[in-house]
């Protein structure tokens, strides 16, 4: 039991760096950015590539795919939906999708179809407290998003871009009217949430040692999911909806069968739909009129 | 005769017009995204030839079955996702969608990944040809009824919408459930018609499309659909010889399609048909234009606010800011500013 614990909370930790990208974004466009799970899947290929460079060490190569991903999505940003800021959603939300599946079909085009390994950079060990099973893999996946959001948490909170983000997802036309630079605030938010992304996918290729053109598809999904749950635009909400939506599926697998993993993710998704749309912390949904 | 390649492609021609027309009715005519098409047509396809090769039933029977099942399982997927303004929809269908896929591959009536197999050539061009004409004249009829133009409404502006009287969630989900079923008609043809059905060919790719054919054709109008499926089932046989990338690659295309689309132009190849058909506009348009002009006097030129609200009135009455008017759109939000800007430019 224990150890489903420790596996809920090592896979929702990146369910919720994922979930992370989703809400900021959302809370200052209102668009759900189809293409995230694409960003997370260009992060692991970046990170892949960057951990083959011979004596570069493994945070270096991190920091590589979250870099590299921040400069993917600002330029999804720029290109897909700048353009259609004031456009009715229908229209931004199409060109998400088609965004989504044309850089998934480009990476397939450019990288080919097939599943890569990812070399593991150091040491793989083993820990056992009692009963409990614990590897490096592990610790280095909470370790490093735990330390993700905590870092987050004081961008968002205290430095000065972070209350710009604040006030812009809170009124975006305000925001301008009082200096923001509103377009360099929404560049920023997509360069952090594809950041956070790219550790996410970096984190998931190594832990499954996959890395492939379509893996951004369903985690993608389940970050959106785990935004929902949480309440989307809510920061703490998508860390908490994250970890919930990661616990729930293990829970889940271990009950049910394995095959209906990704059936639990959408039924949970449908729950909080009917029951509390807004999520456990979301604010009021109601458009303004 | 023509010979069986062409025979086929016309087939397969009319299945894609049927789901095109009947994801138009859900994202065309209702705004609402659906990212699972392709799934009501596995559901369709799945229960149609279920029931004609192991219980032996009417092939239209089956058909009529098909439809409804798909339409069973819109209304599932739909009252708990399109009772929300948002984005859901999208997302719920897109796992829908997905769920479907792996349900059917662990199904055994369904063969699971070896597909479904013995199922009757049933299906013909005379029978696919009736089902568009059918899936083309109830839709045209319901987009030009009242129903129809309440979906315009929500499309334009839910708020709104509501505030006049229309029940939003009831006509989200029967425009939702209504596509489904169509889609599931459109999916007995395709199983009558291959007589082998994989759980594969009802994936997201499928859905996204049919999507890319609403999209490349012209949301929101009748042609448009008609148009993008043709174009988009012909162009990838006529590239075939061109050009290995093209078939190789379609998904690129498709993705390519629906950015550049939105970005230049929104209302599709033929959109401007929806005024035509929809609601009538260039008369009315004529209207707003000039006699609208000189029946409000210089008022109009002078006061910004009393013409911005006057447009918006007119603009909201007739369900007028389109798909496209929205590129000239400066600031604010919603359909005033869109008609408004609109009028100005006319």
């Amino acid at each position: 039991m224990l150890q489903q614990v420790v596996n809920g909370l090592t896979l929702g930790s990146t369910y919720a760096l994922i979930a992370l990208g989703y809400t900021m974004v959302y809370g200052v466009l209102r668009l759900i950015n189809f293409a995230h799970g694409e960003v997370y899947m260009i992060g692991a290929f970046t990170g892949l590539m960057a951990s083959q460079i011979p004596g570069l060490p493994f945070p270096a190569a991190l920091l590589i795919a979250m870099a590299g991903a921040a400069v993917v999505g600002v330029a999804i940003e720029r290109i897909a939906y700048r353009p259609l800021r004031k456009a009715p959603r229908l229209a931004a939300l199409i060109s998400a999708i088609g965004m989504s599946i044309f850089l998934r079909n480009l990476t397939l085009a450019v990288m080919g179809p097939q599943t890569r390994a990812f070399p593991v950079p150091f040491e793989v060990r083993h820990f056992s407290i009692g009963r409990l099973r614990i590897n490096s893999f592990d610790v280095l996946i909470l370790v490093t998003s735990v330390g993700l959001m905590i870092g987050l948490h004081f961008l968002v909170q205290k430095a000065k871009i972070g209350k710009a983000m604040r006030a812009t997802a809170q009124d975006m036309e305000t925001a301008s009217l009082m200096g923001i630079d509103v377009n360099r605030v929404i560049a920023f938010t997509f360069a952090v949430g594809s950041a956070l992304a790219a550790a996410a996918g970096v984190l998931i290729g190594m832990n499954f040692n996959a890395v492939e053109p379509s893996m951004g598809m369903m985690p993608g999904l389940k970050g959106f999911v785990a935004a929902v749950l949480g309440g989307v635009g809510s920061i703490p909400g998508a860390m908490i909806g994250g970890i919930l939506l990661g616990m729930a599926e293990v829970m889940g697998v271990a009950l049910l069968r394995s095959e209906w993993r990704d059936a639990i993710a959408f039924g949970i998704l449908a729950l909080v739909l009917l029951i509390k749309p807004s999520g456990i912390f979301g604010g009021n949904l109601q458009e303004k009129v | 005769m023509i010979s069986p390649y062409y025979y086929q492609l016309l087939v397969i021609t009319c299945i894609n017009v049927i789901m095109a027309l009947s994801l138009n009715l859900v994202t065309g005519c209702a705004g609402q995204l659906s990212l699972g098409h392709a799934a009501f047509m596995g559901i369709g396809a799945y229960t149609a030839g279920i029931l004609t090769s192991v219980y032996g039933v009417p092939f239209l029977l089956a058909l009529i079955a098909g439809g409804v099942s798909a339409a069973l399982f819109g209304l599932i997927v739909g009252l708990p996702t399109l009772r929300l303004k948002g984005d859901y929809l999208a997302i719920a269908t897109l796992g829908f969608g997905e769920i479907i896929r792996v349900t059917i591959l662990n199904m055994k009536i369904t063969g699971g990944a070896f597909g479904l197999r013995g199922i009757a050539k049933e299906a013909n061009l005379a029978t696919a040809a009736a089902a568009v004409f059918l899936a083309y004249w109830t839709l045209m009829r319901l987009m030009k009824s009242r129903f129809g133009r309440a979906l315009t409404a929500i499309r334009e502006d839910e708020v709104a919408a509501g505030a006049m009287g229309i029940d939003i969630t009831r006509h989200k989900v029967l425009a939702f459930v209504i596509g489904a079923a169509w889609a599931g008609i459109a999916g007995g043809l395709f199983a009558h018609w291959f007589r082998y059905l994989n759980p594969s060919s009802f994936a997201f790719a499928r859905s996204v499309e049919i999507l890319s054919m609403v999209v490349l054709g012209g949301m929101g109008s009748l042609e448009g659909p008609v148009i993008g499926a043709v174009v988009l089932t012909y162009a990838p046989e006529i590239l075939r010889g061109a050009s290995d990338f093209v078939s190789r690659y379609r998904m690129f295309f498709y993705g390519a399609i629906l950015v550049i689309m939105m970005l230049v132009r929104p209302q599709g190849l033929v959109g401007a048909g929806v005024f035509r058909n929809g609601l009538r506009l260039p008369e009315i348009h004529g209207l707003r234009g000039s006699k609208a002009r000189r029946m409000q006097g210089p008022k109009l030129r002078t006061q910004e606010t009393a013409k911005d609200s006057q447009q918006h009135a007119f603009a909201k009455g007739l369900g007028a800011a389109m798909p496209g008017g929205h590129r000239k759109g400066s600031t604010g939000t919603g359909v005033r500013q869109r008609g408004g800007d609109q009028h100005a430019d006319s």
